[in-house]
């Protein structure tokens, strides 16, 4: 499609404004002139009907929740209820300043109490942060509160964090922003730690473990209550990525299985909208004893229950964004939560589950199924069998996929899989989905025997056909202006 | 559940299907104890025409900027948005997708950003933009860290009219990479050039962070700052607001070699903080050390312009300990509404809404300091923002004021005891009419007696 600037016209408008107040108003006229912008920012120049239709026009080459089954794995794409968009615009929410004085934001204050003590609950954490914009910055901020508790301890920071082989990437990532070194612990075959690699790996130098559960392989992690004590008996503390808390909301907390810091994603459990990549919301938990490290600002509660921030934490790790984290997320998180209360959260979590394991149980007999047990809220499939014998990759399929109607599961990830998919179906979807779903990736794998060209030039019904990304990477084109 | 779609027949054949008893049996893996959790805290479900009501009534116990007359910037601004700007943000097709990690299913999501991309560019005269970070404070830490990995140098300089607030989420994310943070001097709002010139930048730095205007509302003296810093081998960051730059001088112009900031006067609500957009753009021998997403346009099979993801090497999902940043999810969305608020106003409107914000903030503060016994507190040239020096503290005038119905600014001392309790930071933006400020104005000479 044109590009925005492609379609501009000179002297076209898109809003209407004001006059100055001033008769000759000018820049010129207040500021000087080597402080001023000598020819206009080359925006493209539209009227209202024009920048609608344009990106309306773009939506439609979107595959997305609302039109298509989109399993992508690791993500928990379901469904985003619309009262949870409409709450989050009220006028009240939405005109609310920043830094107003809290006896003029009680309600959003209110809400965001609520909602901590909400999670809390889910998570069985003592105290919950709302300020985290995303799951990673909330693993930044968790990490960070292990070290300020180490550096509080013992005087130092230690230097070591464990993390699992099938980890996603982000854990060894946030590690580092928070100066840890990161040591891999082996998977075993049936998809969870293995508890003699961390035995081998564990010393006073570890300052805690990152561990998602269930795991990146879509595992419960059986033996977790051990492994934790292992990790608190050399001093270390326990991290939860909730990246898969979809799994057990409702039925489990992490709190009871040893760990002591946790984020989990509002954009995923609680069904805040993905928005094409954000924004998200990471709240953190912690136990009551590392509470005094959370990140400023911290919701307090006067004598009179009157609420209100406070920076005044002498041991907090310190701020992470101008204000308050992304309070119009957590907004949508509340209304989602009340309106499915404790039964509907327990009940996603089981129709999840049970959705994976009947995708799983449709394509077991016609892929590899690398892990034995049942799993939890996804699962991972091995293409490597047919990469072998006929060359065409999990990726191509995945492409493949885009020509019957659904978004491609994740791709590659965990990387301990060789040519594998990770398969996230939700509970929001339907059987009939789920079996049109499994056909067609039945199908795709007999196209990839008498059809592999087909396959591995797929997509052929999409708005572009497959586009090159070595092209993208080594001639770099990421401005219209060039 | 109105949202999931099982029936109990549909379960039964579910479980036979997969070989289970019944969907417990599913969870087997769970230590029995582990699933004995109390979760009494949590609510019951209540109904949607409930929920709404409980919404309304927790909205309707806040007083916003829209109840008052807001004069309040501080870091976070009103202004006016087109409706047209949340009408396409409300398409499922753009909030209910992720990630354009398909990019043959997600073209528009894609182009969306490297329209994004190409104005932030245009906005900053600058080569390359990423496709956004969490907020503007967030994207001046993560600029932080590119410099120090860039230069292989530890100490950075701040000047002191960097936002509070940016400056310690900066310390924030640097605490644990051994980065030491010193401030430039200061003298009358702005960066001190003349004792700089004299006694030179510390040696050994990684980057000078320098916002234009400042959270004062002054504008620097960017040049000579950027100037500095490059003869230190430093690199300059300037931390802009993205509306000042429809009159301002573009950082690219004036010698920063990166530029970040806060795209929330550009179309995004208050929301009491948050979700905002972070952009950062920079020049393009700094590209592959960019943190966050990046969008390219290339080709497809058939020779047809398409869109990617790019440079996909730099990031965590891929480079895990090793990666630029740790950034994945960021704020697509948000950085879709920057970019159909700058489709709007175009390259006309931009500039003429900026120099509505100059319009009123000039005739505020030209009023202002009229009245006996309220005087600025530097004499700068400013943006939409400036402090005035009033005769009586700024907490007191501040509370009176809202009694009468403004929200008068935001007292200095509130970031630093060291400030003057009389100064108070006033913003006006193309929000506020002659009236407005007239009236505020009278206001302000009673609240100040």
């Amino acid at each position: 499609m044109e590009l925005i600037f492609e379609t501009s016209v000179e002297g076209r408008q898109g809003v209407t404004l004001p006059e100055p107040i001033a008769s000759d108003a000018e820049p010129s006229k207040w500021l000087p002139n080597e402080a001023l912008r000598t020819g206009p920012a080359l925006l493209p120049e539209l009227n209202e009907p024009e920048v609608v239709r344009h990106f309306t026009r773009l939506s439609q080459q979107n595959f997305s929740i609302d039109t298509h089954f989109y399993p992508l794995g690791s993500c928990t794409m379901k469904y985003n209820p619309r009262l949870c968009e409409d709450a989050t615009r009220l006028d009240g929410f939405a005109s609310l300043h920043p830094l107003e004085d809290a006896d003029d934001v009680q309600g959003t204050l209110a809400l965001m109490a609520t909602l901590e003590d909400w999670l809390g609950a889910i998570c069985g954490m003592g105290a919950f942060t709302l300020n985290p914009a995303a799951g990673a910055q909330g693993e930044f901020c968790g990490m960070s509160i292990i070290q300020a508790y180490h550096v509080h301890r013992e005087g130092k920071p230690r230097p070591i964090v464990l993390v699992p082989e099938s980890a996603h990437g982000t854990n060894p990532a946030s590690a580092v922003l928070s100066g840890m070194t990161v040591k891999t612990i082996r998977t075993l075959a049936d998809g969870t730690t293995d508890p003699d690699d961390l035995d081998r790996n564990l010393d006073s130098q570890v300052a805690g473990m990152m561990l998602t559960n269930p795991n990146t392989v879509g595992v419960f992690e059986t033996r977790i209550v051990e492994i934790a004590e292992k990790v608190h008996s050399v001093g270390g503390l326990m991290y939860y990525d909730g990246a898969n808390l979809n799994a057990i909301a409702g039925l489990a907390r992490p709190g009871d299985m040893g760990f002591d810091v946790v984020h989990v994603n509002l954009h995923k459990t609680f069904s805040t909208p993905h928005g094409g990549g954000g924004p998200g919301s990471g709240p953190v938990g912690v136990q009551s004893h590392l509470e005094p490290f959370l990140p400023i600002p911290r919701l307090v509660r006067g004598e009179k229950g009157q609420l209100s921030l406070t920076e005044s934490r002498p041991l907090s790790i310190g701020r992470l964004s101008a204000f308050q984290g992304n309070v119009g997320v957590a907004i949508r998180a509340y209304a989602y939560i009340l309106l499915h209360g404790l039964e509907g959260l327990r009940r996603n979590s089981q129709l999840a589950v049970l959705n994976a394991n009947y995708l799983r149980a449709r394509l077991r007999d016609h892929f590899e199924i690398p892990f034995p047990q049942y799993c939890m809220h996804e699962f991972v499939i091995s293409l490597n069998d047919i990469a072998k014998k006929t060359g065409v990759k999990a990726g191509d399929c995945a492409k493949r996929l885009l020509d019957y109607g659904f978004h491609a599961p994740t791709v590659y990830f965990p990387m301990i899989v060789p040519e594998c998919m990770l398969i996230e179906p939700t509970e929001t979807e339907s059987r009939a989905t789920l079996d049109a779903f499994a056909e067609a990736l039945i199908g795709i794998k007999s196209e990839a025997q008498s059809d592999p060209d087909k396959v591995k030039g797929a997509p052929w019904t999409t708005p572009v056909g497959r586009l090159d990304e070595y092209r993208a990477a080594t001639q770099l084109d990421i401005s219209y202006l060039g | 559940m109105v949202f999931t779609p099982h029936t109990s027949a549909e379960v039964e054949a579910m479980l036979k299907t997969i070989g289970a008893d019944s969907i417990e049996a599913l969870f087997e893996a769970i230590p029995r104890q582990e699933r004995e959790a109390d979760f009494s805290a949590l609510p019951t479900a209540r109904s949607e025409m409930d929920v709404a009501a409980e919404c309304r009534r927790l909205a309707g116990q806040n007083r916003g900027v829209h109840h008052y007359r807001s004069f309040l910037g501080a870091g976070a601004y009103e202004h006016f948005t087109p409706a047209a700007v949340d009408h396409i943000l409300r398409r499922g097709e753009f909030f209910t997708a992720y990630t354009p990690y398909q990019a043959e299913a997600s073209q528009g999501t894609l182009q969306a950003i490297y329209e994004y991309q190409s104005m932030i560019c245009a906005l900053a005269a600058l080569e390359v933009a990423n496709a956004s970070l969490y907020d503007g404070a967030s994207a001046a830490a993560e600029a932080v860290i590119l410099a120090v990995r860039q230069t292989e140098r530890k100490r950075v300089a701040v000047a002191r009219g960097l936002h509070p607030a940016s400056r310690r989420v900066i310390e924030t994310y640097t605490r644990y990479l051994g980065v030491e943070l010193v401030e430039l001097p200061f003298a009358e709002g702005v960066t001190d050039v003349d004792t700089l010139s004299q006694k030179g930048l510390q040696s050994n730095l990684a980057a000078v962070v320098v916002a234009q205007p400042n959270a004062f509302g002054c504008i620097e003296p960017v040049e000579t700052i950027a100037r500095a810093s490059h003869q230190g081998g430093a690199l300059c960051i300037a931390v802009v607001n993205p509306l000042s730059l429809g009159i301002l001088k573009p950082p690219g112009e004036w010698g920063a070699d990166i530029a970040v900031g806060d795209g929330q006067p550009l179309g995004i609500p208050l929301s009491f903080g948050g979700p905002y957009v972070g952009f950062m753009s920079l020049r393009k021998s700094l590209a592959r050390r960019m943190p966050g997403r990046l969008v390219g346009r290339t080709l497809d099979r058939n020779g047809k312009s398409g869109f990617v993801l790019t440079l996909q090497t730099r990031e965590q999902h891929i480079r895990r300990e090793r990666a630029t940043s740790n950034i994945c999810t960021n704020q697509a969305l948000c950085a879709l509404a920057v970019t159909l608020y700058l489709s709007l106003v175009g390259k006309e409107g931009l500039r003429k809404v900026a120099l509505l914000n100059l319009d009123r903030s000039h005739y505020l503060f030209e009023r202002a300091t009229a009245i006996e016994g309220i005087s600025a507190a530097w004499k700068r040239p400013f943006f939409n923002e400036f402090v005035l020096r009033l005769p009586a503290s700024a907490e007191g005038v501040v509370r009176r004021m809202r009694k009468r119905g403004f929200l008068a600014g935001w007292p200095l001392t509130r970031w630093s005891k060291k400030w003057d309790k009389n100064w108070l930071l006033v913003c006006a933006t193309e929000t506020k009419s002659k009236r407005d400020c007239d009236e505020y104005v009278n206001a302000l000479g009673q609240a100040g007696k």
